[in-house]
């Protein structure tokens, strides 16, 4: 055996004990997931307080299902953020970068004081996620409509390398707006990519009002499922449907899945919930310590 | 320089890079529906495995593309130049922005695209894509050259735009001279003392022509192919500066933003001389045959011999 074999195989013996050591999920649960996702609001609500600027709404309205992925499923390494055989989460949505800093840091990339760079000059928590500056975040958005694009590619790569790694691709409702969506969705279902997973976030409320007044986008699962793909739709904050629906969309192999989860954007903020307000607001004195009471 | 024989149109030497890189599993094709055109297709009938179609669908494209870089690969993705520029905000926000090395080409760039008329013309291209940080913006002149240079964005460290052209153009470069070919660094074809031109893709011809009768006048120019707009061969630039005095840009491209912007920029900022610039002056094409439109948008070899003996004035 030569030196290069010899290196070849120490190679890819290194790589398997990495992969092995790469957890699926947190061995968490569910009752041990509602808690965290409980940590989680009370951060995003910190960080867009602290901030003075932010997107609550959306991140709140995203947190159960972040949980239920970083905590139930997804196969990352926080030692090896970039580890090529890892599972992919792509935020589409990228104004919802509280909920990713949140859960981020219960998984272990980020410290609580990382979470207090949020919007400063100079820190990982950027105003919307971004790859480039945040350790564990696989994508840089702030531009809508991107993310499933980006996922596809990522699944196309992992089937050509014959990895089992998936692809994770979360899209706001009022994102689905934009057209590069349905290029994306055509695309997946016509190369039948089995490795990407969509979860829309179907809060109902984009930047200026309510979905329905902006651009109605009337049955989701009906648009997904006509075009291919296979449709899951469940309550985003049930915990146990969360676990479930992610389950459920491993199952999926011959082609796209998308869960289509209902939510309600602030949740878990009275004064947040449902309104359009806080797509974008961080809440006032007065209203930071009513929501750290509502959240304790 | 040897002088090559016949002629070649950059689109080709782009299918031809791509076949010179079939043995490496790294390197994946994209294409939005025009393959045919922008000569991806040849690459697609040999290893269709590593080819991905995405339809008419530019702005899925650049993305799947950067998803692609991000897990190992090398995408190359190509369509016309002008469509290219639908997925302009995908190509800032997606590929430069995180400096994803993903390698984009825009074919039948141009008002030499001809009889297609002006939906098909990009002219703005190269001056768009110029002004994103990380990016490289690459036009090369003829087959030969767009091959060498696609070759080196194999292993190039940061996103790239090449724009190639329809139409065939006699050829510049030859196989023995392939190795003057470096992405950054303009090809000296021509030495002279009284003005330096800096030409890009199919107007490198014109300014050869352009040598030609302005020896017989008794003006010695040199003539620079200025394949690479960024990053740009400032050195070459100081060191014509110094020679020559005085600078003729020619490209098939608005006058605004391309390979006269990014010239014009560095030479008024460093050490200022007179530049004319050759190029489409601020309007629209039309339909036309190559030789004609060149002609009415005043980019023939003869418009050059004018712009030389005006900034010769200037000096």
């Amino acid at each position: 055996m030569n030196a290069v074999d010899t290196a070849v195989i120490l190679k890819d013996l290194l790589w398997k004990v990495a992969k092995d050591c790469m957890e699926r999920g947190m061995g968490l649960n569910v009752t041990e997931l509602e808690a965290m996702a409980k940590r989680c609001r009370r951060n995003i609500v910190k960080m867009v307080y602290n901030a003075g600027a932010g997107h609550p709404g959306g991140s709140l309205s995203a947190i159960d299902m972040l949980v239920g992925l970083y905590g139930h499923r997804l196969r990352v390494d926080t030692d090896s953020p970039k580890a090529s055989d890892r599972d992919r989460f792509i935020m589409s949505k990228g104004h919802a970068s509280p909920g990713v800093y949140a859960v981020l840091h219960e998984r272990g990339f980020l410290t609580e004081s990382d979470l207090d760079t949020f919007r400063k000059l100079g820190g990982p928590c950027q105003g919307h996620v971004d790859m480039k500056w945040c350790p564990g975040v696989d994508f840089s958005a702030g531009s809508l409509g991107m993310g499933l694009s980006f996922g596809i590619g990522c699944g196309l790569a992992a089937t050509l390398d014959s990895s089992e790694r998936t692809a994770w691709v979360m899209l706001g409702d009022g994102e689905l707006q934009e057209g590069q969506i349905w290029e994306g969705v055509m695309a997946a279902a016509h190369h039948e990519i089995g490795n990407v997973k969509v979860i829309v976030d179907r809060n109902g409320i984009q930047n200026d009002d309510f979905c329905d007044n902006q651009m109605r986008m009337f049955d989701v699962s009906q648009k997904f499922s006509s075009f291919g793909w296979s449709v899951m739709e469940i309550d985003g904050h049930n915990m146990e449907e969360v676990v479930n629906a992610i389950d459920w969309a491993d199952q999926v192999t011959g082609g796209p899945a998308c869960i289509v989860m209902h939510t309600v954007k602030g949740k878990g903020v009275s004064f947040m919930e449902n309104n359009p307000k806080f797509h974008g607001a961080a809440p006032s004195e007065e209203q930071f310590e009513l929501a750290m009471e509502e959240l304790a | 320089m040897s002088a090559p024989s016949g002629g070649g149109a950059s689109r080709d030497g782009y299918g031809a890079a791509l076949l010179e890189m079939l043995d490496d599993d790294k390197v994946v094709v994209l294409e939005a529906d025009l393959g045919k055109s922008t000569k991806s297709c040849l690459f697609r009938a040999e290893k269709p495995s590593h080819t991905v179609s995405l339809g008419i669908a530019e702005q899925n494209m650049m993305l799947v593309a950067a998803g692609m870089a991000t897990s190992g690969y090398v995408p190359f993705a190509s369509t016309f130049a002008i469509f290219s520029e639908r997925g302009f905000e995908q190509v800032r926000n997606g590929i430069a922005r995180p400096n994803i090395v993903v390698h984009l080409c825009g074919s039948h760039g141009g008002i030499h695209t001809g009889t297609d008329g002006s939906s098909a013309q990009s002219i703005e291209d190269l001056a768009i894509y110029r002004t994103l940080p990380n990016m490289t913006v690459i036009h090369p002149c003829d087959d030969i050259s767009a091959r060498e240079l696609t070759l080196q964005l194999r292993n190039h460290d940061s996103p790239s735009y090449m724009r190639t052209a329809r139409n065939k153009v006699p050829r510049a470069y030859s196989e023995d001279d392939i190795q003057k070919l470096q992405i950054g660094k303009g090809v000296v074809h021509r030495e002279g003392d009284d003005v330096a031109i800096l030409a890009c893709g199919v107007m490198l011809n014109e300014a050869m022509n352009a040598h030609a009768e302005l020896e017989q006048a008794g003006i010695h120019a040199t003539v620079v192919d200025m394949h690479t707009i960024k990053p740009l061969d400032t050195k070459l630039i100081d060191d014509l500066t110094r020679k020559c005095g005085a600078f003729v840009t020619a490209e098939d491209h608005s006058v605004i933003g391309g390979l006269a912007g990014a010239v014009s920029e560095y030479v008024v900022a460093n050490q200022p001389v007179p530049v004319e610039m050759i190029g489409v002056q601020d309007r629209f094409g039309e339909s036309g045959g190559s030789d004609e439109l060149l002609q009415i948008m005043g980019l023939k070899s003869s418009d050059i011999v004018d712009a030389v003996k005006r900034v010769i004035a200037r000096k």
